[in-house]
């Protein structure tokens, strides 16, 4: 079993309130409410008028520049506005708003059986036209990530089903209920990327998952399904390029320097409809979980569904629900608004009880005891960015390699004293260059 | 659900159960072996010297806290902690104003003064101590003869085993204990005279086994920090030349294990980053052996302690951790 070697914690995973819950399908919602900006760089421009009609599956956001991703009506119906709704990050932007008029028509589209003897250019075409972004949070565009410049040379791709948010299982029924799905979708991404080898990585607390993906893999040789160390943050590209090749993303750099190209469960299972089908991404897993919705599940969700909804498909919330977070509870964000819908790289919605969550708005001095050294997977001293960034010292804390923290949060989990750490750490970073 | 009540807030949501009170309450716990050992070798002295030092921290951390206009910490527990190690570092026979002031100058003066918790330089329980030797050198170094029967007024004094090796000799230490053995048994036992806390080697043990057991504190210090006066009382410690000194005994008598596990790990004045906590040990084993052998004192761990604090933050950045991805950890 593999893992990376610096820092990592061991928060209660809390994953046995959904791992066994098949995925349902949630209801379409009577409205629809897609952001034109799903993932990271330029917004979509708008392709479709108030008033006007569409179907599933049509393009209604154009990309513009490279860095982007198309998006997709994920219902059929009449577009009602195009207006700034919360996205689950907390920022306003643009939407466009599609009431359902409950015919579920879906734009057609052309299958293709043979897709794997189809040329990488013409997957990637695919690939791009379905607007696929990396689904484990980031939203990165995948076309980005397949396209490396000529002088990165790439040898491996890996998927990522660590999945080392607790709650969260999407990821986790993905593989256990379309593992062939997964595995066809690695098959594209080394065909896309000339490779011969293929790695699939899975932290250990999905045993069940690991055998079933081996199972599938097992008649080629060149797929290799690794079981990693449960241990936050496993998932982190970073550490999980560490924990299966034992190569270092040098500071600063990107997967891509070290020859690698890692994708998410969810996204490979996109990448193979898209491919085969040439279906958009127009729906995903998402786990509704936590210790304060009535019956937590995994729910397969037309994109632009709002939070409220899926609840409700749980069962609602307990009395006690005090939080709802979209994403982990480690690097998931709080929302504030039960409208915000459900966008590509909602991995899912975890509602808390009071008892679950920290209060870090009252914290005490740094005592230096060493745990967030400890906790760092990046080997960072987290302790003297949070005393800088409180003193305002921002220039010192560059000293001490701020910018190398992906904000992970193990440090802010393991401290004693409640400090808001990583938050300390986001505001020195936006006060200083790179 | 009403929305309004959503509690809005950042990354990580979650956090882990350790929290400072936590921390300093368990590591007080651990020392009640230890303490327990010196009320039954010296007697109800013990325990009133250790109440005084307690009194004394928690009522200077109220005052400058309260003078300051700050908030009352006391229930974090760590002025109980300061109170409780300077107890178990002072001889039993102390007068009751000694306890009292040394507190307040390891509370008031060391700790808030600086800034409070976990903006001192140096270990409270530590300065207390030194300015109390300083000031008071004969009482601070008047030790009662341990009896194990509760003997309420002892008023027999002797000298420390390091205090018998430094003076008269590794010869006169074992006629006054018998043999080596019983020599090395009593030290471990606790039964010898000393502070009323550092004594015995097997309580502090315990206590420090279970800091170690629930990861309050890492074996880096502790073992470079005893290896390295291991090492040197063995080169440099016998008097037929080198190679022949005992380090057993430079082991477990004096404020050695006490030192190693609960003084030179305490978070604040020591280095953060591994490396730089083998390093600090090594300085503090350097330091105390360098003064038991050379210079005046006896015994050496408490300013070795002190001198090593004052390189804690030198040593985190000069043995920064190695960075995920840096091609070389920057110096």
């Amino acid at each position: 079993m593999e893992t990376f070697t610096l820092g990592g914690i061991h928060p209660p995973e809390h994953k046995e309130l959904a791992c066994n819950a098949a995925i349902e399908s949630c209801k379409p919602p009577q409205r629809a409410v897609i952001p034109l900006s799903q993932h990271i760089g330029a917004p979509c421009k708008a392709l479709v008028e108030v008033g006007q009609r569409v179907v599933a599956g049509q393009l209604i956001g154009n990309p513009e520049g490279f860095v982007s991703a198309p998006v997709h009506a994920s219902i059929a119906g009449k577009v009602t506005g195009i207006e700034a709704f919360p996205s689950p990050m907390g920022r306003m932007v643009p939407c466009i708003v599609i009431e359902n008029d409950k015919t579920d028509e879906w734009a057609v589209f052309e299958e293709d059986p043979g897709y794997i003897e189809r040329t990488a250019d013409e997957l990637k075409g695919r690939i791009k036209a379905a607007g696929i972004v990396g689904m484990g949070g980031a939203t990165f565009p995948t076309i980005v990530k397949l396209s490396p410049p000529k002088e990165k040379k790439i040898d491996a791709v890996i998927i990522n089903g660590a999945e080392c948010e607790p709650f969260l299982t999407s990821d986790h029924r993905v593989m256990l209920e379309s593992p062939k799905e997964v595995i066809e979708g690695l098959k594209i991404l080394m065909k896309v990327l000339g490779l011969e080898k293929g790695y699939i990585g899975i932290e250990e607390n999905k045993k069940d998952a690991i055998i079933k993906m081996r199972e599938i893999a097992s008649g080629d040789r060149n797929i290799e399904v690794h079981s990693l160390v449960t241990k936050y943050p496993q998932g982190a590209e970073k550490m999980l390029i560490k924990s299966i090749l034992n190569r270092e993303v040098p500071a600063g750099g990107l997967p891509m320097d070290v020859g690698v190209v890692v994708q998410n469960v969810g996204t490979a299972f996109a990448i193979y409809e898209a491919c085969k089908f040439g279906k958009p991404l127009v729906e995903r897993v998402v786990s509704v979980t936590g210790s304060a919705v009535v019956s937590p599940k995994n729910l397969s969700v037309r994109i632009g569904t709002s939070v409220s909804q899926m609840i409700e498909q749980c069962g609602g919330l307990k009395g006690g629900a005090v939080k709802v977070i979209s994403g982990g509870p480690m690097m998931g964000f709080a929302i504030y608004d039960l409208d915000t819908p459900v966008t590509k790289g909602t991995s899912g919605i975890v509602a808390m009880e009071d008892k679950d969550i920290v209060h870090r708005t009252k914290f005490n001095n740094c005592i230096r005891c060493g745990r967030c050294v400890e906790a760092c997977p990046m080997g960072l001293m987290p302790l003297m960015l949070s005393v800088y960034s409180e003193k305002g010292m921002y220039a010192d804390a560059k000293d001490y390699h701020l910018f190398d923290c992906f904000e992970c949060g193990s440090c802010t989990y393991v401290c004693p004293s409640k400090r808001p750490i990583v938050q300390q750490i986001r505001l020195a970073k936006t006060m200083v260059k790179p | 659900m009403e929305q309004d009540k959503l509690i809005i807030s950042v990354s990580p949501h979650i956090g882990s159960e350790e929290s400072v009170p936590r921390i300093m309450w368990t590591v007080s716990a651990s020392l009640l072996p230890a303490l327990a050992m010196g009320i039954y070798y010296f007697g109800p002295k013990a325990l009133v010297v250790t109440a005084l030092c307690l009194i004394g921290s928690l009522a200077s951390e109220w005052f400058v806290q309260k003078m300051a206009g700050k908030e009352i910490t006391l229930s974090d527990g760590s002025a109980f902690l300061t109170g409780i190690l300077l107890g178990m570092n002072m001889p039993s026979t102390v007068p009751f104003y000694i306890p009292i002031v040394s507190a307040f100058v390891a509370v008031a003066i060391t700790k808030q003064l600086f800034g409070g918790l976990g903006y001192n330089i140096f270990n409270p329980a530590l300065v207390g101590r030194a300015f109390a030797l300083i000031t008071w050198t004969r009482s601070m170094t008047t030790w009662a003869v341990p009896d194990a029967a509760f003997a309420a007024v002892n008023a027999k004094t002797t000298a420390t085993p390091l205090g018998i090796l430094k003076e008269e000799g590794m010869g006169k230490l074992l006629e006054v204990f018998g043999d080596k053995l019983s020599l090395y048994k009593e030290l471990i036992i606790g039964h010898r005279a000393g502070s009323l806390g550092e004594t015995s080697m097997i309580a502090i043990l315990i206590g420090a086994a279970f800091l170690v057991y629930r990861r309050y504190i890492s074996l880096r210090i502790p073992l470079s920090f005893l290896a390295t006066v291991a090492v040197g009382a063995w080169i440099f410690g016998g008097k037929g030349g080198l190679f022949t000194g005992d380090p057993i005994v430079h082991l477990f008598s004096g404020g050695l294990m006490l030192g190693a596990f609960y003084m030179a790990t305490d978070y604040v004045t020591c280095p953060t980053v591994r490396s730089g906590q083998i390093v600090f040990g090594i300085g503090c084993g350097f330091l105390t052996i360098l003064i038991r052998l050379k210079a005046g004192y006896p015994e050496g761990v408490m300013f070795a302690i002190l001198i090593m604090n004052c390189f804690a933050p030198l040593i985190d950045r000069s043995f920064r951790t190695h960075v995920f991805g840096a091609k070389k950890a920057k110096k």
